[in-house]
């Protein structure tokens, strides 16, 4: 995704620049923040390696020049090489998102020779202990080394945190692993609250003195490593009162394929069960992209309601985010509840209120993501 | 924060090796593809990249464009945009 800072605010000319291809919702980690849906065994029937191969040659017909790879775990596809092989030819720019797991020198070096230009791995925690209490397997030792491999062969490496209040004191932890590593983007995303992080919202979500006390700690390391490293700092939409410019815009420049082919504008926009998303078993993606009723419902701003639609601010953000509006109001078209003028913003207020604070050990509260668990567990609500 | 010394003629530029840079058609721009981004640039952005990352020194770079746009006082804001081309990370100077 687009990161925090990387100046995107672009014309794509109506044109689907940014394409993230899910392979699979599988995974063995657990991440009880994980963004994918709590419901995602049900999606098991994931495309074949023709099915992605057409999609991917559908999109650069259309225009889509970025190539993100994600799931689940991408890793556990094996025809990842042959996918990546294919996006190359035909001239995207390919990113693989990945928690390492399943990933190997040898694989590596097949990705890079299939033309793979970048990779952004996960790591949750700064040390082994504390990994394996986030994510539920011992994975940690194996990040590091994969993390030291890409270094080793040359590939340009995100590293990506998951920030939430669990881990957000390791701030420093986590740049000096970093520094020492020698990874040139890093990348602290405070979660965003769908799906999993929603249903362990009360326990995830960080006070705003915890929020700053990071921030201060990133701002001085930029400071100190200057060019070696840029980090980027994505904070947390509940604590600003404006909303995220979501997606820049439903419908803009970003297009998602769900494991199972479900198209969509956003890899959160299943979660609005009001809306039906077409699939590219059925349809193709021109048509999807520029004629569908889901990827029309919300482009451009004549489906705006107040205070959005007379706002002198709607270019910039385009009422925020939809699927926070539905999640957290009950209707997509409403203003996201993050803005401080939403009739709504009082339901971010309390929950702020209710932020728990310092947390080192102890993380038996959390719905870790496995379907047993999300059985027994309360359907995600406000 | 190191500084660095400001960019000279006598330099040679190259593209950051993460970076791509070439025609779109879908577009109809040059466009400048880096990990998490996309840069679209104008006639003009583009054809001083080109230039610049072609010449053997950004001396022949200013000359060229110069010939080509059939002006003389462009070298001020042909290396000002460099600069903040190489601020932004798309070109480096070739050691
Ligand atoms: C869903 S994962 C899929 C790829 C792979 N399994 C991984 O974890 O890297 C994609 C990215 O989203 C991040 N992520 C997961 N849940 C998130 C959330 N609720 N908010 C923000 N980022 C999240 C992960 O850390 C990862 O970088
Ligand atoms: S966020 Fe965690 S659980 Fe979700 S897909 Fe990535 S590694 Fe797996
Ligand atoms: S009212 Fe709507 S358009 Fe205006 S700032 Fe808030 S979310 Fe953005």
């Amino acid at each position: 995704m687009p990161k925090d800072g990387s100046g995107l605010s672009l014309d794509g000319l109506g044109l689907p620049l940014w394409l993230v291809v899910e392979l699979t919702y599988k995974c063995p980690l657990k991440c009880p923040w994980c963004s994918n849906p709590v419901d995602f065994e049900r999606y098991g029937n994931e495309l074949s390696t023709e099915e992605w191969k057409s999609v991917l040659r559908q999109g650069r017909e259309m225009g889509a020049l970025q190539l993100g790879f994600t799931g689940g775990e991408p890793m556990l596809r094996r025809d990842l090489e042959e996918l990546v092989a294919e996006a190359d030819r035909l001239g995207y720019y390919t990113n693989l998102i990945t928690s390492g797991v399943g990933l190997n020198q040898d694989r590596l070096r097949a990705l890079k020779a299939a033309g793979l230009k970048q990779v952004q791995l996960s790591v949750q925690a700064p040390e082994r202990e504390l990994s394996q209490a986030l994510v539920g397997i011992d994975v940690f030792d194996h990040k590091i080394d994969i993390a030291r491999a890409i270094k080793a062969e040359g590939l340009p490496m995100v590293l990506n945190v998951p920030v939430s209040r669990y881990n957000i004191e390791r701030t420093r932890e986590f740049l000096d692993l970093a520094e020492e590593i020698g990874v040139e983007y890093v990348e602290f995303a405070n979660l965003q609250y769908y799906n999993w992080a929603l249903l362990n919202r009360a326990e995830l979500l960080p006070t705003k003195e915890q929020i700053e006390r990071s921030e201060a700690i990133v701002q001085e390391a930029r400071r100190r490593l200057g060019k070696k490293m840029t980090i980027y700092f994505v904070v947390p939409d509940y604590y600003d009162n404006r909303p995220k410019a979501c997606m820049n815009g439903w419908g803009a420049i970003h297009l998602t394929i769900a494991p199972d082919g479900t198209a969509l504008p956003c890899q959160e926009a299943r979660l609005i069960k009001t809306l039906n998303f077409p699939s590219v078993r059925e349809h193709d993606l021109a048509w999807i992209w520029r004629d569908s009723p889901a990827f029309q419902k919300f482009r451009g701003d004549s489906w705006m309601k107040e205070p959005c639609r007379s706002c002198d601010e709607k270019e910039k953000d385009f009422g925020g985010c939809r699927c926070q509006a539905f999640l957290l109001t009950g209707d997509a078209a409403n203003t996201d509840p993050v803005c401080a003028k939403s009739p709504d913003r009082q339901i971010i207020d309390g929950l702020l209120g209710c932020a728990k604070g310092e947390r080192s050990a102890g993380v038996d509260k959390l719905v870790m993501r496995d379907i047993s668990k999300r059985l027994s567990a309360v359907e995600p609500g406000v | 924060m190191e500084t660095e010394r400001p960019l000279q003629l006598d330099d040679a530029v190259e593209l950051n090796p993460t970076h791509h840079f070439r025609w779109e058609e879908p577009q109809r721009s040059h466009v400048l593809l880096y990990p998490e981004g996309i840069v679209k640039l104008n006639e003009t952005a583009a054809a001083i990249i080109e230039a610049a990352t072609g010449a053997a020194s950004l001396g022949a770079a200013v000359t060229a464009l110069a010939a080509r746009y059939e002006r003389a006082d462009l070298e001020p804001k042909i290396i000002a945009f460099l600069e903040d081309a190489r601020a932004k990370g798309w070109i480096r100077v070739k050691s």
